[in-house]
């Protein structure tokens, strides 16, 4: 269970001599279990403000707190080991390990955790049953279409359990029916298993199936 | 699945690349151990041969004889237990000149005792008379003992030309012209491995009857102590007799001999050492270019590692673990051939040196060159990787 709060975040990129600022105090507040879509044309900080929640990068200025957790008061390696126990990962392009097995991808996130072999079989086997992929663990990514393939990386992302799923444009890269399968798979996860969602998009349609929708234009929510 | 699988699996990416890479580094290191093997065999000689047994010969150059009449003075210096003598005869085997192996004409009755504990008979011929042989010696040598031309052939030259005891062969001489009948008498096992099974002993007297004219003249003397702490003194009441005689001696342990005659390779031996340093550095290289390519090419696949949460410190392992299982398994594989193959050439530049070996120290030496190897080549990508700003690296791939 966790609620993400983005406290007056700025975040300027330095490219050479030049500071780029993407996100401008932006302060925001996303209930536990709740199910948030990001909206806004490219360089709106969609996928930056998806990076701090995550905390794969840092705020230039501002806090965010997701759950209990300040993340910037963790240290690189605490802030690794917090992300892989509640942090799940959704990205546009899948971004599987080619030289796995869909079973193997999916276990990928529990070999940071102590448990036996056996376990993590059986809970990437779960996940990926979850999705509707029991019958494809043997299967390696290039042997899978690009929704399949979506639905082994919500697998991975849900495997060790987080409470917050972080999604970047997750149905960009597909055609409509394999698209709102994964979304009906992420509204699932939302209401069945309540995990928090925070959602980048940039389809009126897949944010239609979000709890709510905001918008961000440089740098700032906008009403 | 464990961390070791995905390890194994990243090196199973590109299969030919792996395979070339593993297949170079085994040659470096193959080559390697290869010709530090030759400087084993060298060094090996040396090492194994005897303290205790010194060497006389003339200091000009072994090439130069000594008079036979120096032997008695010789036995009478205090601490010399026993004298014998040997000369090089370097013939060739009549039937195919291309043939070539070491041929030594010793004085039998006082030779063979002197390397009783480094040879041991493991065949000879039945003697037709009594089967005397003279005090120190064993007996079964006796049918050797009674043939002038008897030969004692050691045990890989005989089995390699697949001689029979009684058989007769010819040699034609270079240095004492002429066709040289021999008959094979005797098989010896070489228990020290320096005195070698490629060589073949006959006696002295018929070298010197056939083919000296019976002038007496010894290519080195062979002495046997009372105790080997005596070695110096010897050396030098030795040498101190025949300081200012026509043919002046130098007198030495025969481990120093044996290591004078290494010497004359002159720096074969370093440059040996420089060869096979070269060819290791050259690999070093390839196998850091080609961990540098592996691991650019998946720069993204280590971003989403780290997404997932595998820290900095795991990701510097998975890669540097890549570099030291390619290296490793390369280097090892490379070090063991060259062990196995080489000795089992049993090459011995024609007695001139023992067989050749690989020692296990060059193996073990080999495999840390190799894991060394892995380390330097495997630690910047690793860094790399290690450092990899995320957001940047999955900036690129989406």
């Amino acid at each position: 269970m966790a609620s993400v709060d983005v406290n007056n975040v700025r975040k300027t990129y330095q490219r050479d001599s030049q500071a780029i600022p993407v996100l401008d105090g932006l302060t925001l507040h996303i209930p536990d279990g709740d199910f948030a879509a990001l909206m806004g044309p490219s360089g709106s900080g969609k996928t930056t403000l998806l990076n701090l929640i995550g905390g794969i990068d840092r705020p230039t200025s501002g806090s965010v707190i997701v759950g209990d957790a300040n993340l910037a008061a963790l240290k690189p390696k605490q802030l690794a080991r917090w992300r892989s126990r509640h942090i799940g990962y959704i990205f546009q392009l899948y971004n599987l390990i080619p030289v796995l097995s869909a079973q193997e991808n999916v276990e990928l996130p529990l070999l940071l955790v102590k448990m036996s072999g056996k376990e993590r079989k059986d809970r990437a086997k779960f996940a990926l049953d979850l999705v509707g992929l029991g019958d494809r663990v043997k299967h390696y990514p290039r042997q899978l279409s690009g929704g399949q393939e979506q639905r082994v990386a919500i697998a991975r992302a849900v495997v060790s359990d987080p409470a917050v799923l972080l999604a970047d444009e997750p149905t960009g890269d597909l055609d409509r029916k394999s698209a709102d399968e994964i979304l009906d798979l992420l509204v699932r996860l939302n209401q069945e298993f309540k995990k928090t969602i925070v959602m980048v998009t940039h389809d009126p349609h897949a944010a239609e199936r979000a709890r709510r929708v905001l918008h961000l234009e440089k740098g700032v929510l906008s009403a | 699945m464990h961390l070791t699988s995905l390890i194994l699996a990243n090196l199973g990416r590109n299969k030919v690349r792996t395979l070339l890479t593993l297949l170079s580094v085994g040659i470096a290191l193959f080559l390697f151990c290869a010709l530090r093997g030759v400087l084993d065999t060298l060094q090996s000689s040396v090492r194994v041969s005897s303290e205790t047994r010194l060497v006389t010969r003339n200091a000009i150059s072994l090439i130069f004889p000594l008079p036979l009449a120096y032997r008695d003075r010789i036995a009478g210096v205090p601490g010399v237990k026993k004298v014998s003598y040997a000369n090089w005869f370097g013939g060739r085997n009549a039937a195919d000149p291309s043939d070539f192996y070491a041929q030594f004409a010793v004085d039998s009755p006082t030779y063979f005792p002197l390397y009783r504990s480094d040879v041991e008979v493991v065949a000879a011929g039945r003697p037709q008379g009594a089967g005397a042989v003279p005090e120190g010696n064993d007996p079964k040598l006796a049918a050797f003992f009674e043939d002038r031309t008897g030969w004692v052939v050691g045990q890989a030259l005989f089995v390699k030309h697949k001689w029979k005891i009684g058989q007769q062969v010819h040699l034609a001489g270079t240095i004492f012209p002429g066709d040289w009948p021999f008959t094979i008498q005797a098989v010896y096992h070489a228990k020290n491995p320096a005195f070698g099974e490629d060589n073949l002993l006959f006696h002295w007297k018929y070298l010197d009857e056939k083919g000296m004219g019976g002038r007496g003249q010894v290519g080195w003397y062979v002495l046997g102590l009372d105790h080997p702490g005596q070695a110096g003194p010897v050396i030098q009441a030795i040498d101190g007799i025949y300081e200012n005689s026509a043919a002046a001696t130098r007198t030495e342990t025969e481990r120093a001999f044996q290591a004078g005659f290494v010497s004359m390779y002159g720096n074969i031996p370093f440059l040996i050492g420089l060869i096979g340093l070269a060819v290791v550095l050259s690999m070093l290289g390839v196998a850091a270019n080609t961990m540098m390519m592996a691991i650019r090419e998946r720069t993204g696949e280590l971003a989403v590692l780290k997404t997932l949460g595998f820290t900095d410190g795991t990701v510097f392992g998975i890669v540097l673990a890549e570099a030291l299982l390619i290296t490793g398994i390369g280097g090892t594989a490379g070090a063991l051939l060259a062990k196995f193959m080489i000795e089992g050439t049993r090459f011995n530049a024609g007695g001139f040196l023992p067989p050749m070996t690989v020692t296990w120290e060059t193996v073990a030496l080999g495999v840390a060159i190799a894991l060394a190897m892995g380390i330097v080549s495997g630690l910047v990508p690793a860094i790399r990787a290690s450092r990899l700003a995320v957001v940047d690296a999955l900036r690129r791939v989406e």
